[in-house]
């Protein structure tokens, strides 16, 4: 309630200032503008406020109203507003994630957006991460790279770098363990954080269009292929490789392993860089790099989920949700928010800039020039719902029982019949 | 209105007047009723309708008939939820006995007795959020208290809710806590109604020790013990916030019973899945049915009794 009135009062003291500066297009909008987010952490919120009271600034006639629902809460309330009392834009997540959405018809089909010449040419590589039946169903405002962020301090130490291949990250983590640490932190209270080992292991070992085919139902949880990753995954639990006890905390509880020197690194999106510098890891502690390669000769793929806006089906100003979306996909707005003192990720329009972080310069060269097998936007994002969810439950037990792997993998597989009818 | 003040000076009586004594409990009770079957009797069937059908809350829903009921046959996470609650029911009982034992032993005058009662009773005010996130520090596998307790003893690397056997037990006694302190109230204020005449008289008699509890005592305690039966079986169908907190129905499905599978399967992040939801709700409504019965029938029998 509080940040709605701010933004309406936001919106209203800019309208004043700028009054008279018609808007620039010629044909200025009217009426109402609902906003419903699901950006509730502190950082994110006032990005997003300000983001927004610009483009009041910009459409004085356009009376917004904001709504900020927590994070967690949004992910099912969605199904309820959506349905019952639609706001005129919506954040949510792209691929599988938003497809019982686009299959209900809960979301607008926003294809003429992307014959935008602007959007066409600089969003193109998110394209297809929008795309459910030829259309597209949103635009994205930001994204973020996974790949594993180590403690460069402890690597020195032990006399280890970087490692190109697979063997070298296995023969890396035997001295990791051999000085009475852990390789990799992880945290499997949510399920969702083994998600992202078995996504590079798959598409390491296998490849991109492997890893879909099995996102899309088209392979089968049983096939040799599918354990032949398990078996890679198991070398660096055999041998100690995780920290132990990771079902009982979440990500976030699995941090002070790494900050205290206790692991050496974890497999994370860039989300965990603001935490850990937080925790006293400043840039000579801590580094990235890229997951390496398995099986060589697989183009190398990576997990960059984005996050998007909607316009609902049921919105009752769908002129000024066009034109909030196409402010939101422009390159100006996609390089404020995404940089260092607001996002902190990576733009998704190509013509932005990107804040000149570390982290992020990685990231973004990482993306654009070395994952030539594609992007995936993460496990729970690209496998449908009811898949995702049992079997990131069968990731965690195979990451504490790896005995049980069969008998998981003999259920997945029933689940996997029964979903993809 | 004219009416109205007819009937008072009036011969003829209004229809409301005749039928006052009929009328009027009815009501008093037509708020209850009205309330009660649109928020509860008409759900009831409306779950039971959905049960039947394939449904993932958004789009159609289509008829399937009793496939949802096959599936759930057929479902290991199911049967884990299903003996999880077994396992609930029959250890939460665990509560009665400790509050009554805590009772009788608070059950005296003393210095200052009133802040202990207040200190064994102060679980029970706490929400069960709090409780739940309490035991899962005291059951941290390395920092927490119970680990450094049991290294005392040469015991390592217990960690009870990481441990698929032991979690379930481990989020039991987590909710024994507060369900204690609650029997434990309902008998204290048992205690109180009890006769002391009957008391000296059986102490004359020569009882004392068990046998004055269990002949004298116990049986005067009978409608306390009823209510904290009721209570403590209702409490245990309805573990929900503690599992939710404590383990998030992890580790893999462990420690999930059949109101966090519901949950899960129908409304939770990943849950598109109305229809076994709601199968689900009718196994356990079911369940219920048996106790809900139960305890209407003694009911009913205590009352014809009088």
């Amino acid at each position: 309630m509080r940040s709605m009135l701010k933004a309406s009062i936001a919106a209203l003291g800019l309208a004043a200032v700028t009054a008279g500066s018609a808007s620039a297009d010629g044909h200025a909008l009217s009426g109402d503008l609902k906003i419903f987010l699901d950006t509730s952490n502190p950082a994110p919120r006032a990005t997003m406020e300000a983001m927004i009271a610009r483009f009041g600034e910009a459409n004085p006639g356009v009376n917004i109203e904001t709504t900020v629902i927590d994070r967690e809460a949004y992910k099912t309330q969605i199904r309820n507003f959506l349905t019952a009392d639609a706001p005129d834009v919506a954040t949510w997540y792209a691929a599988n994630r938003m497809r019982p959405f686009v299959d209900a018809g809960l979301f607008e089909d926003v294809s003429d957006l992307w014959e935008d010449a602007d959007i066409k040419e600089n969003l193109a590589s998110t394209k297809g991460a929008m795309t459910i039946d030829g259309k597209q169903w949103g635009v994205p405002y930001t994204y973020y790279q996974w790949g594993i962020y180590y403690r460069k301090d402890l690597y020195e130490e032990l006399g280890i770098n970087e490692p190109a291949n697979w063997d070298e990250m296995k023969s890396n983590c035997e001295k990791v363990v051999a000085s009475g640490r852990a390789c990799y932190t992880i945290g499997t209270k949510f399920l969702w954080t083994a998600g992202g080992w078995f996504d590079y292991l798959n598409m390491r070992t296998h490849g991109f269009d492997f890893h879909m085919d099995l996102a899309n139902g088209n392979v089968a949880w049983t096939d040799d292929r599918v354990k032949q990753t398990f078996a890679n995954w198991r070398e660096l639990i055999d041998m100690g490789g995780f920290v132990e006890n990771h079902q009982n905390y979440s990500w976030q509880e699995s941090l002070p392993f790494i900050v205290n020197g206790e692991a050496a690194a974890i497999l994370k999106g860039n989300f965990a860089v603001a935490p850990l510098r937080e925790a006293g890891l400043d840039d000579s502690k801590l580094d990235f790099h890229q997951f390496p390669p398995i099986t060589e000769g697989i183009a190398l793929a990576e997990d960059a989920p984005t996050d998007t806006f909607h316009i609902p089906s049921g919105a009752s100003n769908k002129d000024n949700a066009r034109a909030f979306l196409k402010f939101v996909a422009s390159a100006n707005e996609q390089s404020e928010i995404n940089n260092g003192k607001n996002l902190g990720q990576l733009p998704v329009n190509a013509s932005s800039s990107i804040d000149d972080d570390k982290f992020l310069n990685e990231g973004f060269e990482m993306l654009s020039s070395n994952s030539p097998g594609g992007v995936a936007q993460f496990f729970d994002r690209d496998f449908p719902a009811e898949m995702a969810s049992e079997a990131m439950q069968g990731l965690q037990e195979f990451m504490v029982f790896p005995d049980n792997l069969d008998d998981i993998l003999v259920r997945l597989e029933k689940v996997r019949e029964r979903v993809y009818k | 209105m004219a009416e109205t003040t007819e009937i008072n000076s009036g011969r003829q009586r209004s229809w409301y007047k005749r039928n006052e004594i009929a009328v009027t409990p009815w009501l008093f009770l037509a708020p209850a009723i009205l309330f009660f079957a649109v928020y509860v009797i008409i759900p009831i069937f409306q779950s039971i309708n959905i049960s039947f059908y394939d449904w993932d809350g958004l789009g159609e829903a289509t008829w399937v008939g009793l496939d949802n009921y096959v599936e759930l046959a057929d479902d290991r996470a199911f049967e884990i939820s299903f003996w999880n609650n077994f396992k609930w029911l029959i250890f939460y009982l665990l509560a009665i006995p400790a509050g009554l034992f805590i009772a009788l032993f608070l059950n005296q005058t003393v210095t200052g007795i009133r802040i202990y009662k207040s200190l064994f009773f102060f679980p029970f005010v706490l929400s069960q959020v709090v409780v739940g996130l309490v035991f899962s520090w005291f059951y941290l596998p390395n920092e927490g208290l119970l680990s450094n307790f049991l290294a005392w003893f040469g015991v390592d690397g217990v960690n009870i809710l990481g441990d698929p056997t032991l979690a379930t037990y481990g989020i039991i006694a987590a909710g024994l806590w507060p369900q204690t302190a609650y029997c434990m109230i309902l008998y204290l204020t048992g205690l109180n109604a009890v006769d002391p005449e009957q008391v000296e008289a059986a102490r004359l008699d020569g009882a004392k020790g068990w046998k004055m509890l269990w002949y004298v005592i116990i049986p005067q305690l009978k409608p306390a013990t009823f209510i904290a039966f009721v209570v403590t079986i209702i409490g245990a169908l309805r573990s929900f916030d503690l599992i939710s907190i404590m383990t998030n129905g992890g580790p893999f499905g462990q420690t999930r019973v059949l109101s966090f599978y519901m949950f899960e399967k129908a409304l939770s992040e990943f849950g598109f899945r109305m229809g076994y939801g709601a199968a689900i709700a009718v196994v356990l409504f079911l369940i219920m049915l048996v106790f809900i019965a139960y305890f209407l029938w003694s009911m009913w029998k205590e009352e014809k009794g009088h």
